[in-house]
C-alpha cells in the first residue's frame, strides 16, 4: 500500500488533535473522581457516542467484516438481537442501580450489593482481562500495520501505545471519552464511502443479492443463506454459522449479549460518567440508534467483498487466499480500503482503523485504572489513602497498565496458544456474571454467599461443558473435548452459545439455592441496590425523551430490521 | 466541563476535508482500481467540510446561548 504525503498529513492531524484533547483537559484533573469518573459530568449524547464507540474497537470492525464475508447477513444477529435488546434493558432497568447507588465501578456495585469476596473476584479477574485484551489488540494492530505499510511490528505497537498513554495520562477518562466521540465520526466518514463504492461496484443491493446467491450455492447452502437473517436458522445444517434459533436467541441474544452490555465495566463506565441519572439512562439508548445501523457499515463490506470475489474473473476485487487455499477474511477491510480509496481517502480509512485500535486500548486502560485504584488499591492496599494519593495511583495504574499490555502483546507474539487458553479462561469467568447481576438487582433475597458460589459454579460449569464438547472437525485441546467427548457441535459458535447457556443456568440455580440456605441480607441496606426496595424513578423529561419511550421505539425499529431482512 | 468537544470535532473534520479536497483538485480523479475516474477525494472532502462547519456553528451557537 503506497501512501502519499496527504495521507501522512491526515494521520498526523488526527494524532495532534488526540493529544491536544488530552492537553486541554489536563488542568481539570485535580481529583481522583475527575480523573477516573469524569466527575460524573458528561452530557448524554457524548456518553452515548462514547458508549457505542468503546465497543467499536478494531477487532469489531475487522471481525464483523470477516463474519459478514463468512456468514453473510446473519452476522447482523450480533447487533439486532446480540446488542440492542441488552442496551435497552441496561438503560431502562439496570442503570438506575449502577448510577443511583453512586458506585464508582461495576465491581464496587457488587461490593455494595453483596460482599467483599464477590467484588474481589470480579475486580481481579476484570483487571487481568483488560490488560490481556488490550495487549492482544495491540499485537493485532502491529501485525496489520506491518502487513499494510511494512512498519516494524514493535515500533508500530510502541508508537500507538505511547499516544494512548499520553492522552489518558493527561486527561483521564474524559480524554478517553472525548476521543471515542472523535473516533466514532472518523469511522463513519471513513467507512461509509467504502460501502458506497463497493455497492456501486457490485450493482447495488440487487446485484449484491444475486452474487451472494452464487456464494451460498457454491458452498452447498440454499440460495438465500447469505442474504437472510432468520430464514435459515431452523437447523444448524442450513446456515454457515452452524447454529439454530434457540441457541442463537438464548445463548447470544440473552446470556452473552446481556452479560456483555449490562455487566462489562468497560462499556458501562461510559454511561456511569454521565451528568445525571436521566443522562446515564439515555446514554445506552442514544448508543442504540447508531448501533442499529452499524451492520450496514461494518458487515456489508464483508458481504460485498465475498460477493465480488465470487464473481471476479481475472480483474476486479478479490479477497486474498491463505496458504491452504481458503479465503483470508480478516483482510477484508484493509484490502477493500486499498482497492477503492485513492490516496487521501486511504489516509482517512487507515486513520480510522488505527483510531479504533487505539480507542480499544484506551477503553481497557480507563476501566483498568479505575478498578485498580478503587476496587483493589483503596479496598485492600490502603483504605485510608487521601484523594490526592488516589489520583497519583490512578495515573501510575495507567502507566503500568500500558506496560503490562505491551508485555501481553509480546507474549501473544511468542506464544499464540497461551493467549487462546487465556481468552478461554476469561470466557469461563465472564459467562455466569449475568445471572449474578440479574438476581442481585431483582431478587432481594440473594445473598453474598449465594452470589459468590454461583459465580464459581457458573465458571466451573462453563469449563466442564467446554471440556466435554467439541465443534465438528476441531482437534481436541483449546477448542474443547479436553475432559471427554460427549457431544459434537456443528460449529464453534454453537458451542460458545451453549457454554454460555449452561454456565448461566448453573450460576442461577446455585445462587438461588445457596441464597435460600444462608441468612437473608438486611433489607435496610439494600435500598437503591435492589429493584423492589428502591423507590420508582420519575424521569421528569418530556414523554418522548423518557427511557421507556425511547426503549420501545428502538425495539420496534430493530424488529422492523429483523423482519425486512428475515 | 471547560471546553466543548464540538470544537475539536468540527475543526478536525474541516481540516481533513480541506486536505482531501485539495488533494482531489491537485491530482484529479481517483486512480484506485475500484473507483477509477471518480472524484472520491473531492466529494468526501466537501461532505467533511460541510459536516465540520455545521458542528462548529452549533458549538458557537450553544456557547453564545450559555453566556
Amino acid at each position: 500500500m503506497n501512501l502519499a504525503p496527504v495521507d501522512w498529513l491526515i494521520m498526523l492531524t488526527y494524532f495532534v488533535f488526540v493529544i491536544a484533547v488530552g492537553v486541554a483537559l489536563k488542568r481539570q484533573m485535580q481529583s481522583s473522581s475527575a480523573y477516573l469518573q469524569s466527575n460524573r459530568s458528561i452530557p448524554a449524547w457524548i456518553a452515548g457516542l462514547a458508549f457505542v464507540s468503546a465497543n467499536l474497537g478494531a477487532q469489531e470492525v475487522i471481525g464483523m467484516a470477516a463474519s459478514g464475508a463468512k456468514y453473510g447477513m446473519a452476522t447482523s444477529h450480533f447487533y439486532w438481537i446480540g446488542a440492542i435488546p441488552a442496551m435497552v434493558f441496561l438503560a431502562v432497568f439496570m442503570m438506575p442501580f449502577y448510577y443511583g447507588s453512586r458506585a464508582r465501578s461495576v465491581p464496587e456495585y457488587l461490593k455494595l450489593r453483596f460482599d467483599e469476596k464477590t467484588r474481589a473476584f470480579n475486580a481481579v479477574s476484570f483487571a487481568v482481562m483488560t490488560v490481556f485484551s488490550s495487549g492482544i489488540s495491540m499485537y493485532a494492530m502491529g501485525l496489520l500495520l506491518n502487513l499494510l505499510l511494512g512498519w516494524d511490528i514493535s515500533a508500530a505497537m510502541w508508537l500507538c501505545a505511547a499516544i494512548v498513554l499520553a492522552y489518558i495520562l493527561l486527561g483521564g477518562l474524559t480524554s478517553a471519552i472525548y476521543n471515542e466521540v472523535l473516533q466514532f465520526f472518523l469511522i463513519v466518514f471513513g467507512f461509509a464511502p467504502l460501502v458506497y463504492l463497493g455497492l456501486r461496484d457490485i450493482g447495488g443491493w440487487s446485484g449484491l443479492q444475486l452474487a451472494l446467491e452464487k456464494v451460498a450455492l457454491a458452498q452447498g447452502y440454499q440460495a438465500g443463506a447469505w442474504s437472510n437473517t432468520w430464514q435459515y436458522m431452523g437447523s444448524t445444517a442450513q446456515n454457515p454459522m452452524g447454529v439454530e434459533w434457540f441457541g442463537l436467541a438464548m445463548g447470544l441474544g440473552f446470556v452473552l449479549s446481556f452479560g456483555y452490555w449490562c455487566t462489562d465495566f468497560l462499556i458501562v463506565q461510559r454511561a456511569m460518567a454521565a451528568n445525571s441519572m436521566s443522562a446515564a439512562r439515555r446514554a445506552p439508548l442514544i448508543a442504540a440508534f447508531p448501533k442499529m445501523l452499524f451492520p450496514f457499515l461494518v458487515i456489508l463490506p464483508g458481504m460485498i467483498a465475498v460477493a465480488l470475489t465470487q464473481t471476479a474473473g481475472h480483474h476486479g476485487f478479490a479477497l486474498p487466499a491463505k496458504p491452504d487455499g481458503s479465503l483470508n477474511y480478516d483482510l477484508t477491510v484493509p484490502m477493500m480500503l486499498k482497492y477503492y480509496f485513492p490516496q487521501g481517502m486511504l489516509g482517512v480509512g487507515l486513520t480510522a482503523l488505527m483510531a479504533s485500535f487505539m480507542s480499544g486500548m484506551a477503553g481497557n486502560l480507563t476501566a483498568f485504572n479505575t478498578v485498580w485504584t478503587y476496587d483493589i488499591y483503596q479496598a485492600y492496599v490502603r483504605r485510608d489513602a487521601s484523594d490526592k494519593h488516589l489520583l497519583w495511583v490512578g495515573r501510575m495504574a495507567t502507566l503500568v497498565g500500558v506496560l503490562l499490555a505491551m508485555a501481553a502483546a509480546y507474549l501473544a507474539r511468542s506464544f499464540n496458544n497461551i493467549m487462546d487458553v487465556l481468552q478461554l479462561v476469561f470466557a469461563f469467568i465472564n459467562a455466569p456474571l449475568l445471572a449474578t447481576f440479574l438476581l442481585g438487582m431483582f431478587w432481594k433475597r440473594t445473598t453474598g454467599h449465594g452470589a459468590f458460589s454461583g459465580l464459581v459454579a457458573g465458571t466451573v460449569a462453563a469449563a466442564v461443558h467446554h471440556g466435554m464438547t467439541l465443534p465438528i472437525h476441531a482437534a481436541v485441546g483449546v477448542k474443547g473435548g479436553w475432559l471427554a467427548s460427549t457431544h459434537l457441535y456443528s460449529s464453534e459458535m454453537a458451542q460458545n452459545f451453549w457454554t454460555a447457556i449452561y454456565s448461566f443456568s448453573a450460576c442461577f440455580a446455585c445462587t438461588v439455592l445457596v441464597s435460600l440456605a444462608t441468612r437473608a441480607p438486611d433489607e435496610r441496606q439494600l435500598s437503591g441496590l435492589v429493584y423492589s426496595l428502591t423507590p420508582r424513578l420519575r424521569d421528569s423529561s418530556v414523554w418522548y425523551l423518557r427511557p421507556g419511550t425511547l426503549g420501545v421505539i428502538i425495539l420496534l425499529a430493530t424488529a422492523v430490521f429483523n423482519i425486512v431482512f428475515w | 466541563m471547560s471546553f466543548d468537544i464540538r470544537n475539536p470535532i468540527g475543526l478536525l473534520f474541516t481540516i481533513t476535508g480541506v486536505l482531501l479536497t485539495g488533494e482531489g483538485l491537485w491530482s484529479g480523479v481517483s486512480r484506485a482500481p475500484g473507483s477509477a475516474g471518480l472524484q472520491v477525494n473531492i466529494w468526501c472532502g466537501i461532505i467533511m467540510i460541510i459536516f465540520g462547519s455545521v458542528v462548529l456553528l452549533v458549538a458557537r451557537l450553544r456557547n453564545q446561548h450559555k453566556t
